[in-house]
């Protein structure tokens, strides 16, 4: 990256890489300008993921994640949405300046996104095969014969039974886990370079979670392609991502591989979360642990948007934003007192 | 499918017969004389009173005479006009004129479909703008206006005054029915494009338009083919009700604009109080509605996958 | 002309929903907040300015008018507007302004008699049919189907051939009989929806009587949207009695409404008198506007999804 860190990027695209990321995001800013007020959602969030990566993004409810993701796929509702500024990189090509057309493409081609709640996200009065197979009609040119042929070929890789001939059958006919698996096997028809995956398992039976996480990871192992996986669950980012980015307010607050972030924070608000789960039921453990609630995006502190509900906070905080800074190689965290917090942590 | 026409057909059954029982019941069992308020302020011969009292049974119970109407309209037997066409059956006065109404209909319902759907695309498309603005300032203005002053103001803009339309009759052929097709459409299709612009706005912002959005599909596409296909649903269903709103709606379009069909007829009819034609003619405007809304119920299930067959 | 489906007008199709969740503490404040939003809202104070002048004249017609309506000339029959005479003068040589202010009283008269009589039906059976549901809602819910299969002015047309004096009180009947359908549907599905809300479930578990829920709790949170539908009902049928009785099948002379004025001339000759036709239908559509207004704008403001 050639681009100079800005005031609240500087830590994530400074790792030791094995190769270059595939997508990246720079200092998005995102806000919603509604009757009763601009809403700040995004403010300069950074992260970026390489082939075969998955990067975990982490946050309480209302923290940006999932609006920093549709800024990824062009979904943002304009008006009231806008981004403001910040890029977006697809293979070193800036996509918020492309034409949109190539925009399109990489939609269809290079990122993918599946949604939280697959019942809504497929259109009801389709069936499942008809809309995998648009794809290949619209982006192959293929035949519906062939087009079918294809997309059953999907049903069964994602481990829908029957598949050939489910094909026929409409989203309200599958069940939860089906439908997520439908919705995967749509995402990933086209061979994308990178999956985003926004909390794909929050509206699931814990059973069918885990089945789905895992064939998320399978999927991403045979493809080799960069996952970024949004959830609340600590756990699966235990088990599952290779670096972590946790939101707080619309930023990104810490970065850094799993492991460390999660066995010595660097951040109060990682520290907090790391301080909710008791060792032995981080299964069941759930966000949101600390008290008090976020900020309204709407109407942020002066200052370090968490000093409200911070232990470590001093009027510095409640002053000057603390902008996201290298703590060690590979790790960054946005506070004044990020020393004292891994001492204490 | 085939079971839920039938339970659909079966549910159907107690509201046509309840429906025109109360048309029946109101028309011939209210106190006082039904046959003077069948001739209306015309006093009728003796022997006409006496065949009227024979023709619906008069004598008899109600439920009987009822049934014994209702066994003549299924063989097609609406009775005797009394003034209109003195003497024509009903039902051979509908044989002769449903054509130009059903061609009045068809033009109405091109113009609903065609501009109400349009506009409201184009209002929902653009929401917020000057020409959604316009499409709900206008359609709410239509819908108060009374379809016969909106169709007397046409009548003389485009007729009298322009001179570009004609304004009574088919003389001209199709060109006659432009502007009736227009008046009668009117309501209907101010309503169409509401509902279409709601529609097609909720739609826009469901979850299954981003994921389409997401799939790189065009904004055409997205919108033409994933949320037009959903936003249809409800216009449809609209569609069949407002058939109603068509029908009453010939009474009046082709009384004013002089067209001989089955509404301009009941127009003639009402004014000269010729009760056995105007039972005869609701009656069977009542069966359409009723049988155009089994139609849409059955359309409604082929483009709503979700709506359940058992 | 039918009764509108309550969703075809206005901006969301959620009318039906639009108080559930709500306390009653809550639907106090829902109605505060929109009168707030409504007083600086043109597109409603307007129109209920015209109404309340239209009232006026119902009321007090003689304010607006020194001649009476029946002191005619008919010398003067169908002249056109001129100083004095803004309106010109009906067939009957009548100046046309003084018919068309003393029309305002059964014009509106049946409006509210309508609204009001459709109204009290979808009140009370509307909440007995969503609050108790089963045979009771299947019972009435077969009712109203039977006279939704009837559209409104064909049905009205054929009954009202069936009476021989046609007053306004006999065409009220005839409406609200036809009319109630979409009423009582809507009433019902609002109930339905705040009958299953926590706060309901909350005071039948507190073991509150069925008739205490429906009165403190149900009818207040479901009644916004049937207000404003009602206010829209109100200009339809306006309209309504206008159309039938152009045709033939409503008010008769002597008594007058807008739509016996527009009745009373055939068709063609309308045509070549267009004040006749202009000024009884441009009180008409006014009013029918300003219902309609009124109440899209007040559903809209009691909707709090859209806020
Ligand atoms: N279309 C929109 N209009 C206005 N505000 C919006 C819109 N979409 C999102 N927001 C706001 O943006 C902020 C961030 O929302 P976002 O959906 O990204 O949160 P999130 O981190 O994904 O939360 P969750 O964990 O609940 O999914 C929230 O305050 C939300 O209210
Ligand atoms: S900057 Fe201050 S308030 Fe913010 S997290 Fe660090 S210590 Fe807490
Ligand atoms: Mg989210």
């Amino acid at each position: 990256m050639s681009e100079l860190p800005t005031t609240h990027d500087t830590g994530a695209w400074s790792l030791p890489r094995r190769g270059e990321p595939v997508l990246s995001v720079r200092d998005l800013h995102v806000e919603f300008r509604t009757r009763r007020g601009t809403l700040q959602a995004v403010r300069g969030v950074s992260w970026d993921v390489e082939p075969g990566e998955t990067l975990a993004i982490l946050g309480e409810s209302g923290s940006g994640k999932s609006v920093s993701a549709q800024a990824v796929m062009g979904l943002i509702d304009s008006p009231p949405g806008h981004i403001t500024s910040g890029s977006i990189h697809f293979r070193g090509r800036d996509l918020l300046g492309a034409p949109e057309v190539e925009q399109r493409r990489v939609r269809a081609e290079g990122v993918s996104i599946i949604f939280q709640d697959a019942l809504t996200a497929l259109n009801p009065v389709f069936t499942v095969g008809w809309q995998i197979a648009e794809l290949f009609r619209v982006h192959r040119g293929l035949g519906r014969r062939e087009a079918y042929q294809r997309a059953g070929d999907l049903l069964d890789r994602v481990g829908i039974p029957s598949a050939r001939q489910r094909l026929h059958e409409y989203p309200h006919q599958f069940s939860g886990g089906m439908r997520q698996r439908a919705m995967i096997a749509m995402a990933l028809a086209l061979e994308p370079d990178v999956l985003i995956a926004d909390e794909p398992t929050t509206a699931l039976d814990v059973t069918v979670q885990a089945q789905i996480m895992d064939l998320l990871t399978d999927l991403q192992r045979d493809l080799g392609m960069g996952l970024v996986l949004i959830t609340h669950d600590l756990a699966v980012v235990a088990d599952v991502a290779d670096r972590v980015a946790v939101m707080y307010a619309g930023r990104v607050v810490e970065t850094g591989r799993v492991r460390e972030v999660f066995t010595d924070p660097a951040h109060p608000y990682t520290l907090g979360l790391m301080r909710s789960i008791p060792p032995l039921e981080r299964r069941t453990a759930s966000l949101d642990p600390i008290r008090g609630t976020p900020p309204n995006p709407g109407a942020l502190p002066v200052g370090c948007a968490f000093a409200p509900r911070c232990a470590f906070a001093r009027d510095r905080c409640r002053e000057e934003d603390p902008a996201l800074e290298v703590v060690e190689a590979g790790r960054a965290s946005a506070c004044h007192f990020s020393e004292e917090v891994r001492r204490d942590g | 499918m085939g079971r839920y026409i039938l339970r659909r057909i079966l549910q159907m059954v107690p509201v046509v017969i309840c429906a025109t029982f109360l048309i029946y019941a109101m028309n011939f069992a209210l106190p006082g004389d039904p046959v003077r308020a069948l001739g209306g302020e015309r006093p009728l011969p003796e022997e006409v009173q006496e065949q009227i009292r024979d023709r619906y049974n008069l004598d008899d119970p109600l439920l009987v005479q009822y049934g014994k109407y209702m066994g003549n309209v299924l063989q097609g037997d609406l009775g005797e006009s009394l003034a209109v066409r003195r003497g024509t059956d009903v039902s051979d006065i509908i044989a002769d004129t449903w054509p130009v109404t059903a061609l009045l209909a068809l033009v109405a319902f091109a113009f609903e479909i065609v501009i109400g759907i349009g506009a409201g695309v184009v209002a929902a498309l653009r929401s917020g703008s000057f020409l959604d603005n316009l499409v709900r300032g206008s359609t709410i203005l239509i819908v108060s206006v009374p379809i016969f002053v909106i169709g007397l103001v046409a009548q003389i803009v485009f007729g009298v005054r322009l001179g570009i339309l004609p304004v009574a009759g088919t003389a001209q052929g199709w060109v006659s029915y432009i502007l009736p097709g227009f008046v009668l459409a009117a309501v209907s299709l101010a309503y169409v494009s509401r509902i279409t612009r709601n529609s097609l706005m909720e739609n826009l912002r469901a979850d299954y338009v981003r994921t389409a959005t997401a799939k790189g599909l065009s904004r055409r596409r997205v919108v033409g083919r994933h949320a037009l296909r959903n936003s249809m649903i409800p216009v449809v269903t609209f569609l069949a009700f407002d058939l109603g709103t068509l029908l009453s709606g010939t009474i009046v379009t082709e009384g004013i604009f002089n067209l001989n069909g089955i509404g301009g007829i009941a127009f003639d009819a009402i004014r000269q109080q010729d009760g056995t034609v105007v039972v005869g003619i609701v009656t069977m405007f009542v069966l359409i509605f009723v049988l155009a809304n089994l139609i849409v119920d059955i359309l409604y299930a082929v483009l709503d996958p979700r709506i359940r067959y058992d | 002309m039918s009764a509108p489906d309550p969703s075809s007008l206005g901006g969301q199709q959620s009318a039906a929903e639009a108080t559930h969740g709500e306390d009653v503490a809550e639907g106090a404040s829902l109605w505060g907040e929109a009168w707030r939003d409504l007083r600086r809202n043109p597109f409603f104070v307007l129109p209920v300015l015209v109404i309340a002048v239209l009232t006026v004249m119902a009321i007090w017609p003689q304010l607006f008018t020194d001649l009476v309506p029946r002191s005619c000339d008919l010398s003067r029959s169908a002249d056109p507007p001129e100083a004095g005479h803004w309106f010109g003068f009906d067939r009957q040589g009548c100046d046309l302004y003084t018919r068309v202010v003393y029309s305002t009283r059964a014009s509106l008269l049946i409006g509210l008699t309508v609204t009001l009589g459709a109204f009290a039906i979808a009140l009370v059976l509307g909440s007995l049919s969503g609050y108790y549901g089963r045979w009771l809602d299947a019972v009435l819910g077969r009712i109203a189907d039977v006279f939704f299969g009837i559209p409104l002015v064909i049905g009205a047309i054929v009954l009202l051939t069936a009476v021989v004096d046609r007053g306004v009180w006999q065409v009220s009947a005839v409406l609200t009989l036809l009319a109630w359908p979409p009423m009582f549907r809507l009433m019902r599905s609002t109930v339905l929806s705040a009958r299953e809300s926590d706060y309901v479930q909350a005071a039948r578990a507190l073991g509150a009587g069925n008739a205490r829920v429906i009165i403190r709790h149900v009818i207040p949170n479901s009644i916004a949207p049937v207000i404003a539908y009602a206010t829209v009902f109100m200009g339809v049928i306006i309209g309504a009695e206008a159309t039938l009785t152009f045709l033939g099948a409503g008010l008769q002379l002597p008594a007058l409404s807008w739509g016996v004025l527009l009745s009373s001339p055939p068709p063609r000759e309308l045509l070549n008198t267009p004040h006749l036709l202009l000024f009884p239908s441009l009180f008409v559509s006014l009013t029918v506007l300003s219902f309609v207004l009124a109440g899209d704008t007040l559903r809209d403001a009691l909707d709090p999804k859209l806020r």
